[in-house]
């Protein structure tokens, strides 16, 4: 059990601001963190890392990491952490960056090879791709056998194929260490896909928190399915209106009436929900 | 040609490549813990002691050889105590020389080390921590090897300025032969007693070697930047 009871002032962009966020989380769990840039959500993660002060408690287990102002450094809690921009130690090869963590060869052998990245590990890290940097980051926060697995924001510089291939890896890596894992994400996909709960923060608050169905899903009573979206462009055709609305990659045509389109402005977040319609799922 | 060269003197020379490679080493050793505690800390002593470390770099040699001569010299508590203790004499002496270039030098170490430091990616810095790394492993095994080029340039500009300094040199050491003539004073005395051709031929070294220096360093960063990327990836 993690027991998080922590308060610190924060200078955002819009002034003041107080993180305060008290939560218990059980052992094994993957936890997302969400919500929008400035809510907290990094310097939460920083705090639990030991890499900004606060003030509250934070005990792990039977460890007492945070005692009122009094914090154990970084170096002791034994943690994972994956940054969104790798981090990785960049005079080191592949296997040194492990290696430099833990001295257990077999230990960083079996993590290349769930990672397929064996045969690269003579390489310096300034020569991979992103998505290669990324597992090798995650790689070295495993060297640690941590308790805790802190990723800030791990996937959000990678393309969509490789984002799906290390979501798996992730989900492997959790599952095989039993660690207990905190993931900021904004990607609802990914989310789902990973996490067993999710936390809202906003403004330095938690505002939502339960699983990810309870809290991704958009749609509301009758309601069949509802996507969020941005008004791209309203366009009349003969006597009707048509709005195209971008909802993630994609880009959907939509027929309004004419007080409809009188009432949107290109750039307006809009929901497209429908009901009482069965939609037909089918492999493309 | 080659008997001008026979009777040239080259103890000026060996003498100012004795007292950089020394100045460079002491400066590396003292500059090394204070560039790192510059570029981490959140002190509000920082602009303070940033601004005492580049004071060498504006005031006038003159200014400075001067100061140093008053703080050296026999009457003054430090020089007192360095020559009752050790028999040292800090005027008019080599080590006295060594006080004034590391001195004189200092801001050309502390700068190039702890604009490196202050590149390194942070991330990096606390991955190391993560990984249960003390700050001083974190110093020599993750921090300074990303930061071969700056340390390349601060160790051989520091080592070129220390060559190329004149005034304070002059000031505090005087032109003794095989004590204190660098090259640098000598150049200026055959200038004064109209010797061009012995002048022209050390200018030409100076030059020379100054150059080659200037070139190695250069083409050392370029080839770094490309292995390592720009100080972490």
């Amino acid at each position: 059990m993690i027991t998080i009871d922590i308060d610190k002032k924060l200078h955002g962009v819009d002034g003041e601001m107080d993180l305060k966020v008290g939560l218990s989380i059980n052992e094994g769990d993957f936890v997302a963190l969400a919500g929008q840039s400035g809510s907290g959500k990094t310097t939460l993660l920083r705090i639990l890392a030991g890499l900004e002060e606060a003030r509250g408690s934070i005990v792990i287990g039977n460890e007492i990491w945070l005692d009122g102002t009094k914090a154990i450094v970084p170096q002791k809690r034994k943690i994972g952490f994956v940054f969104q921009d790798y981090a990785l130690f960049a005079n080191m090869t592949l296997e040194e960056n492990l290696l430099f963590v833990n001295k257990d060869r077999k230990l960083a052998e079996h993590l290349l090879d769930i990672t397929e990245l064996g045969e690269l590990k003579k390489r310096l890290p300034n020569s991979l791709s992103g998505g290669q940097k990324q597992r090798v980051s995650l790689c070295r926060a495993m060297m640690n056998r941590p308790k805790l697995l802190l990723m800030d924001e791990p996937l959000s510089a990678l393309d969509p194929v490789m984002r799906t291939k290390l979501q798996n890896e992730i989900h492997l890596l959790h599952k095989e260490f039993g660690t207990t894992s905190i993931m900021v994400s904004h990607d609802p996909s990914e989310i789902y896909r990973l996490a067993s709960r999710v936390i809202v923060l906003d403004q330095g608050k938690i505002i939502n928190d339960g699983s990810p169905k309870e809290v991704l899903l958009k749609t509301q009573g009758s309601q069949k399915f509802s996507f969020e979206g941005e008004l791209l462009d309203v366009t009349k055709v003969d006597v009707i209106y048509i709005a195209i609305v971008s909802i993630g990659q994609q880009l959907v045509e939509v027929v309004v009436s004419q007080d409809e389109a009188k009432n949107l402005k290109i750039g307006d977040s809009v929901r497209v929900s429908t009901k009482a319609f069965a939609p037909i799922l089918s492999h493309y | 040609m080659i008997e001008l060269l026979k009777t040239i003197e080259f103890t000026p020379f060996l003498l100012s490549f004795k007292l950089a490679a020394i100045t460079s080493l002491i400066l590396f050793i003292v500059s090394l813990p204070l560039a790192w505690y510059l570029s981490q800390t959140r002190s509000k002593a920082k602009p303070f002691i940033e601004a005492v470390t580049a004071l060498p770099i504006v005031l006038p040699p003159s200014v400075l050889g001067f100061y140093i001569l008053v703080a050296l010299s026999h009457n003054s508590p430090l020089g007192a105590f360095f020559d009752d203790l050790f028999g040292i004499k800090l005027v008019f002496s080599f080590p006295g020389l060594v006080v004034a270039s590391a001195l004189y030098s200092f801001p050309f170490m502390v700068q190039p080390l702890q604009s490196g430091f202050e590149s390194i990616n942070k991330n990096m810095l606390e991955a190391s921590y993560i990984s249960g790394k003390s700050k001083f492993t974190t110093l020599f095994k993750v921090a300074l090897p990303n930061i071969k080029p700056s340390l390349m340039t601060a160790v051989i500009v520091t080592f070129a300025h220390t060559v190329g300094e004149f005034g304070v040199v002059l000031m505090v050491g005087g032109s003794i032969p095989g004590e204190t003539k660098v090259a640098s004073v000598a150049i200026y005395e055959m200038v004064e007693v109209m010797d061009y051709s012995t002048a022209h031929i050390y200018s030409a070294m100076m030059l020379i070697i100054s150059f080659m220096v200037l070139l190695g360093v250069y083409i050392f960063n370029h080839k770094q930047h490309k292995k390592i990327g720009a100080f972490g990836s």
